[in-house]
């Protein structure tokens, strides 16, 4: 069988297992034009689009429920508590988290790892400790480590990776010792889209009584997460990568850890008792979540959970590696098409180059013809430079695209191709 | 032609053609007409550094008038590149200092003077007036 009709009956196949018509109609933004062409969104790494019940939950907790939480006695408010509070245990069950005191709310992945690299820092770190990352971690997941390294005179170790941009297993055994306070991880990488086998870093890493921070920003959308089964002790992610609202994230974090931990910030919500001589602190989570929280966002993004939930991860992760795979095969086809990184596991995320044209280039004249995708270093100088690149393009999937959506790229990248020479 | 007399002359090239597409393959075919900049002149001092593309600028000053040479390492930016050396260059300090560039709004490509696109070319303009001011007070 010629590949091609391989593929179109795999199309076929997959397609009726996961309607993604039906699943598209909850998103009406998918429908526009761009420059006159039907519009192809393949930036989802960088923000996912939002399902109709999503919108309508914000819309409906405005206009029905809106009244601050945790505070007042009258009805308005408790119910805004109670939808605030109810979102927390179901971003525990999503994550599969012991309790939902283990849940904080923050602004999103970013403000998660920086309440980390503080409190954490505060309690458990010295001078000249260290704290190991990788060589592919977004600027979210260096900066604060730089920063926490810096106020206690400690040090950044880095894991190498790989010319296809996987991680070194045994280099990272190597790193580990006594003075490494704290392993922080992706899960996922938001360039390569490879996946690190965290069980067995993160075994290894407790094997020595080190803790593990994994940035799950690219990870929560694509599959399962059980951070239980993975022992994780911290898991950050943003509600507006899983198809919520922007400006609302999640820090997990075990129990043990959390009490031991100084507040992040001060303010409201977070006290216990507040006197001029001393104040004392709420108990968790309620001490790191100082402020109004987002509690329209919070209550939104678990009206996404749910979106997702209905549909399955599995189902999800499913459609996502199929249409992987039919990208892979179409873009090779390209003239010039040069995928970067070899890599068995990768999730919904396709990054390349096109051979002697500009990624700026190749974005922006993607984007005349109707296709979003993301081009430039991604936020992870250090993995680019790694790889002997200043930018590439980046396509990212979600469940909501198609074939169509591929072929669209295909197509477009032919065409650009033919303008350079 | 004076400045507006050339940037009339590039907008009409523009508004002959209907696709986007084909604008942008205007401004690529402009771009690979560029002479390249010469060697001694790539060098961090003469570098505009965007998010996603780099623009190196080098400015002469002879009788009057200033001479610019330029290259960026995206075709596109530097067939706007093209543009502006084609406005610019050769003129008096007071003539680039007052000109306003309305052609690039004209001709559709505002969207490439926003700083979050990131290319330099923002930045391109300001280094070239800085230049012509410099020129002009020297």
């Amino acid at each position: 069988m010629p590949a091609a009709t391989f593929v179109e009956k795999n199309t076929k196949a997959m397609e009726s297992k996961f309607d993604v018509a039906s699943v598209r109609k909850q998103f009406p933004i998918l429908e526009q034009k761009v420059y006159g062409q039907p519009l192809v969104y393949l930036d989802n790494a960088a923000t996912t689009q939002k399902p109709r019940s999503v919108v309508k939950r914000i819309e409906d907790a405005y206009f029905g429920q809106n009244a601050n939480v945790h505070r007042a006695v009258h009805l308005l408010s408790q119910q805004a508590t109670e939808a605030h509070e109810a979102a927390r245990v179901e971003v525990q069950h999503f994550i599969n988290a012991a309790e939902s005191d283990e849940i904080i709310f923050t602004r999103g992945t970013t403000e998660s790892i920086n309440l980390v690299a503080f409190s954490f820092g505060e309690a458990f770190c010295r001078e000249g400790d260290e704290i190991l990352i990788s060589s592919m971690e977004h600027h979210s997941n260096i900066v604060p480590w730089q920063m926490l390294c810096e106020r206690k005179k400690m040090h950044l170790k880095v894991i190498p990776i790989d010319d296809n941009g996987c991680l070194l297993f045994d280099e990272y055994a190597k790193l580990l010792s006594p003075k490494v306070k704290l392993l922080a991880i992706t899960h996922v990488s938001n360039v390569l889209g490879v996946e690190n086998p965290l069980r067995q870093m993160i075994e290894l890493a407790h094997s020595q009584g080190i803790p593990v921070l994994v940035d799950g920003a690219q990870a929560v959308a694509h599959m399962s997460v059980d951070v239980q089964a993975l022992d994780a002790d911290f898991y950050a992610f943003s509600s507006h990568k899983i198809f919520g609202p922007t400006g609302v994230g999640v820090l997990y974090a075990k129990r043990n850890l959390l009490e031991q931990m100084p507040p992040y910030q001060g303010g409201g919500e977070m006290i216990d008792q507040v006197h001029f001589e001393k104040t004392t602190y709420n108990k968790i989570p309620f001490k790191f979540e100082a402020g109004t929280p987002d509690f329209i966002g919070t209550a939104a993004l678990a009206e996404a959970l749910r979106f997702v939930e209905e549909i399955g991860l599995d189902k999800i992760a499913e459609h996502e590696k199929q249409l992987l795979d039919y990208a892979l095969e179409k873009l090779n086809q390209v003239k010039g098409f040069q995928l970067i990184g070899k890599i068995p596991d990768r999730h919904a995320i396709v990054p390349f180059l096109l051979k002697g044209i500009h990624s700026y280039d190749v974005g922006l004249l993607l984007d005349k013809l109707g296709i979003a995708v993301r081009t430039g270093s991604h936020c992870a100088q250090p993995l680019l430079e790694r790889l002997g690149m200043d930018t590439c393009v980046r396509a990212s999937f979600a469940f909501y695209n198609t074939t169509e959506d591929i072929d669209r790229l295909q197509a477009a990248l032919n065409r650009i191709g033919n303008m350079f020479n | 032609m004076n400045i507006d007399e050339i940037q009339e002359n590039i907008i009409q090239s523009f508004d002959e053609i209907e696709d986007w597409m084909d604008k942008y393959q205007l401004l690529i075919d402009m771009g690979n007409s560029l002479s390249p900049l010469d060697e001694q002149y790539k060098k961090p001092q003469h570098l505009i550094e965007g998010c996603q593309s780099r623009v190196w600028i080098h400015a002469s000053y002879k009788e009057g008038k200033v001479y610019f040479e330029a290259e960026s390492d995206t075709v596109i930016v530097k067939g706007l590149v093209y543009l502006l050396l084609k406005i610019f260059s050769g003129r008096t300090p007071d003539e680039i200092l007052k000109a306003d560039l309305y052609f690039i709004e004209r001709i559709g490509l505002k969207e490439h003077l926003s700083p979050t696109r990131a290319n330099g070319f923002t930045a391109m303009l300001k280094q070239m007036r800085n230049y012509a001011l410099a020129f002009k007070l020297s």
